[in-house]
């Protein structure tokens, strides 16, 4: 039946948090990976309203917002003098921040949570780092496991076009601490090319399930929901998966 | 990154001192700093929670009681791994004695006494380097709990280990968590090497035993000629 969310049993990515009960998580937890530049938010934003428009509740969480750290790690990355070993403490700092007292509450009441990014991100930057990836896949130990993760996955060159065009390019995101004596076009062309490769491993490994980003917001929002619908065990019919500003634009079903 | 079980190889000496507050570790640490000063030793003291990076975000986390065990594990670590980058290898890689009030293992004694998985924080931690020696202080919770009552008016949220809900009542509730750090450093003191010291005894008694420890285990250092030839070629080495 559409709108329903059956629980799932979870669990940790590794050593977990032992004091958490995680038999009552009911809701279920999908993250939407993909590089900077793909159209997540724009994403999340029409797949929560049609989660809505379906009865589910939903919550939005993402990498790097929580009330805790926000502010230190905007202040770090100012006067960029972390380490790889701190730069990965703080964002795991927020991230369990958020973990522990945005989505596991909001699983505990059984909503659906969207995640913009999620550990893979973390480790995707720490490989194109250097950063020990043993090291790291401990410290997110704490993390729970996803029902589902969706990676919108785009061309370098998609990648690129939108994260100028959007304004946004900075040191951090132009990968300059990886590339001393690059100007920043060349040093982010060579650090998204990296952070794709890794990126696409990931994927493998974890069983991402693949959508391709390359394409229009529309095209690319179907395949989201049909990704979901399957995974929520929702008959996928055109009322199910069109009930609101899509239906009219969106190609037939069976074509696309 | 396993360092922490491996010797290193800075020419400098750590020396750690680590125990439940009111162990009195900070007197016996201070003592020991005059004295290898008084010798003529080049020596840097460094204590947790005094790194920049996170000194603001601990303190008004820890006003709004909002940390959980990880996140207070994980803070903690960030603030110890920028203050062993910056207050630690520097002083040792220049052949200095570095002393250090607690080390990693106070974070594998309160985390774990938390709630956290003790593996956990481990390895969270395998970038940290092996001191040369680690003192531990062991003190029975009663006598800490004295002796920090006759300092001052109020014992500290964290410190009595409130967060953990172990008991509505500070007093008790210091006695129980600080009862579970005690048993976490018994733990680890085999898996560590921790050099394990009756903190009941005098103050000059402890010190006396703290110095000839100390004594033993500088035996092979050198702050002059010998260690700086060494950094060089090792220096030169790792370039290779």
């Amino acid at each position: 039946m559409s709108g329903e969310v059956t629980s799932t049993k979870k669990r940790f990515l590794g050593l977990g948090l032992p004091y958490v009960d995680q038999e009552h998580l009911l809701g279920r937890l999908i993250v939407i990976e993909g590089s900077d530049g793909v159209g997540r938010s724009t994403q999340i934003r029409m797949l929560r309203n049609w989660l809505e428009v379906q009865g589910a509740g939903v919550v939005e969480t993402g990498w790097t917002r929580s009330q805790l750290m926000s502010h230190t790690i905007d202040l770090a990355k100012e006067g960029h003098k972390m380490n790889n070993v701190t730069f990965n403490l703080l964002y795991a700092t927020d991230f369990a921040d958020r973990l522990e007292h945005e989505l596991i509450p909001a699983l505990r009441a059984g909503f659906i949570v969207l995640a913009d990014r999620y550990v893979y991100t973390a480790f995707a930057r720490a490989r194109v780092r250097d950063t020990a990836t043993k090291w790291l896949q401990n410290l997110y130990g704490f993390a729970l496991q996803p029902d589902l993760v969706l990676y919108l996955k785009a061309r370098v060159d998609t990648i690129v076009n939108r994260i100028l065009a959007s304004g946004e390019l900075d040191y951090w995101e132009a990968g300059m601490d990886q590339n001393p004596g690059f100007d920043p076009y060349d040093s982010l062309m060579r650090y998204q090319r990296k952070l794709l490769r890794e990126f696409g491993k990931l994927a493998k490994e974890n069983n991402f399930h693949l959508i391709n980003a390359n394409r229009n917001i529309k095209s690319i929002q179907l395949d989201l929901r049909r990704a979901i619908a399957t995974h929520l065990g929702w008959t996928l019919t055109d009322d199910v998966l069109l009930p609101n500003e899509m239906a009219g634009g969106a190609p037939a079903l069976a074509t696309a | 990154m396993q360092q922490l079980t491996n010797p290193h190889e800075y020419p400098g000496k750590l020396i750690v001192v680590e125990g439940i507050d009111g162990s009195g570790k900070s007197t016996q640490a201070f003592l020991l700093q005059q004295w290898l000063q008084s010798k003529g030793l080049r020596v840097f003291f460094t204590e947790w929670n005094s790194s920049l990076l996170v000194k603001s975000t601990t303190k008004q986390a820890k006003k709004k009681n909002r940390l959980t065990p990880t996140t207070f594990s994980l803070l903690h670590c960030t603030d110890f791994a920028d203050r062993l980058m910056y207050r630690v290898i520097p002083p040792l890689k220049a052949g200095m004695i570095v002393i250090a009030d607690r080390y990693a293992f106070t974070a594998f004694a309160r985390d774990s006494a938390r709630g956290v998985e003790p593996q956990w924080v481990r390895q969270l931690y395998s970038f940290a380097i092996k001191p040369d020696i680690a003192f531990y202080f062991r003190v029975p919770v009663d006598i800490s709990l004295a002796r920090i009552s006759s300092a001052r008016a109020q014992l500290k949220y964290y410190e009595a280990g409130m967060d953990t809900g172990l008991s509505k009542d500070i007093n008790e509730c210091f006695r129980l968590f600080q009862g579970e750090v005690i048993r976490q450093y018994d733990l680890m003191t085999p898996e560590f090497g921790l050099q394990v010291m009756d903190a009941t005894e005098t103050i000059d008694v402890q010190q006396k035993r703290v110095r000839a420890i100390a004594q033993e285990m500088l035996a092979d250092y050198h702050p002059d000629g010998n260690n700086r030839k060494q950094t060089r070629a090792r220096e030169g080495g790792s370039h290779v």
